[in-house]
């Protein structure tokens, strides 16, 4: 079973530490949601985790194996990591941009193989983009585009899928459907770790909360035990009230 | 797919016909009658001597010199995601013009035939190390800024050796291989080059698939497993080397590696490793038609390549900033 621990992770610029001793280990089948106030490390923490900012003291393992040690090309078909507000510089078509997906599994050069023609069709037909697939990238309104993101982060079926603020600026609906997707893609037996603003979203969907405030652990845990108006109180400096159970859960301030 | 294969298929057959219809223009028209006759009885003919040492070594120059100019021009706006970049930004071309500048101004290259190709390559490589020196490991701007650093120190070089002439007819040499030219460059020429062109353009061409992640940004090329530095390595020393090489016996000529790849990009889907091949070739094309319309305009003296593809390249520089601005929200 996949695996990713990080032990006593920190990372400094100049006399700061932005992560400061942070420990974690997340198994597939888990939904992480990384919350916490604007500056507390969440972006620093996923991005360590992705293998992409290697932490000034700590190490991180995958199944026990130096993450940062393991070649790029074989990390990439393993794991898949999309920053926050992802953009595409040139107007290519959304089929396309899903394709790019698939970049660590691709020959050097010539053309897709026919397998892959397929799993890009199941991608964007999981995001709901079929009708979609010609259509250039920078046309698309800001929804359709982290859809078409997201298809590009789950064609190459990864283990491991981190998401910098996947439904930020999503209205609520198209927000639901994401983190409907992403629970849904941590249930078939993935991991997937997402920053994500919304608590009440977070509540709902995230099977583990792990909450940062100026890059320290203020809680992980179960959402349902974790996710308190103490820990709330603690991590965001807010009175929060929370009600409800499950996929009716809500988070609200006062 | 299909539509990639046809419009390289289309340039290849413009290029073979121009190509062709390049051997017979020029001062003295040669009918094609004649040079086939000729080509095929022994003896020395005029018309032989001119298709075969004069027309087809410059033509092939042309060809060799746009392509690389074209495909570098791809490469390193895939690079920075800029459309605007082109050969010029790394200060290679800069850098090839003071290297071959100064050998004129020490009065070597009269001596040896090689000696300003020689040095213009020793001073494109000498630029796109000291850009590539400044600029790594600080993303694209940095990269960009650079090679305008670099641009600059080479043009005061030049400057300055254009200031201490020891007399006005090193200048003007100085200033006319500037202005970039393909007439009366030969076989030497071509052999000098072509080492470095195919190397470079080697090098160019594997970039396809990390300039393809590239669009997504740093962050998400990087976490599809490109390695960055070796794409930034890649384009830089390709571009050193074969555009290096062809400023060194051409002099200065711009804009080829601008406009081609975008006049390519719109036909093959805006995909930047699709671009390569197209901007290579439609490079190659329009570097061979300036070269031809050059020999053709005639009022006075003959026209510079280089100012000719100056003075078509500016309008559509202009015409592009203006796409953008109206592009920009």
């Amino acid at each position: 079973m996949t695996t990713l621990t990080a032990q006593s992770v920190t990372v400094r610029r100049g006399a700061r530490a932005i992560l400061d001793h942070i420990r974690l280990t997340a198994a597939v089948g888990e939904f992480v949601a990384v919350i916490g106030p604007n500056g507390a490390g969440k972006s620093t923490l996923l991005a360590v985790l992705a293998g992409l900012l290697e932490p000034t003291e700590g190490r991180v393992d995958l199944d026990g194996e130096d993450l940062y040690r393991i070649p790029s090309k074989r990390l990439a078909s393993r794991r898949a990591y999309l920053p926050q507000n992802p953009r595409c510089e040139w107007p290519i078509s959304v089929e396309r941009l899903v394709a790019l997906g698939l970049t660590p599994i691709l020959p050097a050069i010539g053309r897709l193989p026919a397998a892959h023609a397929r799993r890009i069709e199941e991608a964007l037909r999981l995001c709901d983009l079929s009708d979609r697939k010609l259509q250039a990238v920078t046309t698309l309104s800001g929804g359709e585009l982290e859809r078409a993101m997201l298809a590009r982060a789950l064609v190459g079926q990864p283990e491991i899928l981190i998401v910098d603020e996947p439904v930020a600026g999503l209205d609520p609906r198209h927000a639901l459907d994401a983190m409907r997707r992403l629970a849904a893609y941590a249930a078939s037996g993935r991991l997937v770790i997402a920053a994500i603003h919304d608590l009440t979203l977070a509540a709902r969907y995230a099977s583990r909360i792990i909450a940062l405030a100026s890059g320290r652990a203020m809680g992980d845990g179960p959402t349902g035990t974790t996710l308190t108006a103490a820990l709330v109180k603690e991590t965001f400096g807010v009175e929060a009230c929370i009600s409800g159970e499950a996929e009716r859960r809500y988070v609200d301030y006062r | 797919m299909i539509r990639v294969g046809l419009v390289n298929g289309l340039i290849v057959l413009l290029i073979v016909l121009i190509a062709l219809g390049s051997l017979l223009a020029g001062r003295v028209w040669l009918p094609p009658s004649l040079v086939w006759h000729e080509l095929w009885t022994p003896g020395p003919h005029l018309s032989t001597l001119i298709v075969t040492q004069l027309r087809l070594p410059r033509a092939v120059l042309a060809l060799l010199v746009g392509a690389a100019l074209g495909l570098s021009g791809g490469v390193l706006q895939g690079v920075t995601r800029n459309p605007l970049a082109e050969p010029g930004l790394l200060g290679v071309s800069a850098g090839a013009a003071l290297g071959a500048v100064v050998t004129i101004y020490f009065g070597v290259a009269d001596r040896f035939t090689a000696a300003a190709p020689f040095a213009g390559l020793c001073g494109a490589l000498a630029a796109s190390l000291l850009t590539f020196a400044l600029g790594r490991g600080g993303g694209t701007i940095t990269l960009i800024l650079a090679g305008a650093a670099v641009s600059g120190l080479a043009a005061a070089g030049i400057a300055l050796a254009l200031n201490l002439a020891p007399n006005p007819y090193a200048a003007d040499e100085i200033m006319t291989w500037l202005m970039g030219s393909l007439a009366d460059r030969s076989w030497i020429q071509v052999n000098l080059i072509l080492p470095f062109v195919l190397v470079g353009g080697a090098m160019l061409a594997v970039t396809g698939r990390s300039l393809d992640a590239l669009s997504l940004g740093e962050a998400q090329a990087r976490s599809l497993g490109i390695d960055l530095q070796r794409l930034y390595v890649l384009s830089v020393f390709g571009t050193a080397l074969a555009v290096g090489a062809a400023t060194a016996v051409t002099g200065a000529i711009g804009f080829i590696g601008l406009i081609a790849p975008h006049l390519m990009r719109p036909l093959v889907g805006h995909q930047p490793s699709r671009v390569l091949l197209p901007a290579a070739l439609s490079g190659a094309l329009l570097l061979l038609c300036a070269d031809i319309a050059t020999r053709l305009i005639r009022f006075g003296p003959e026209l510079k390549l280089g100012v000719f593809t100056s003075l078509i390249g500016t309008p559509f520089f202009f015409w592009l900033i203006v796409r953008l601005r109206k592009a920009a929200p």
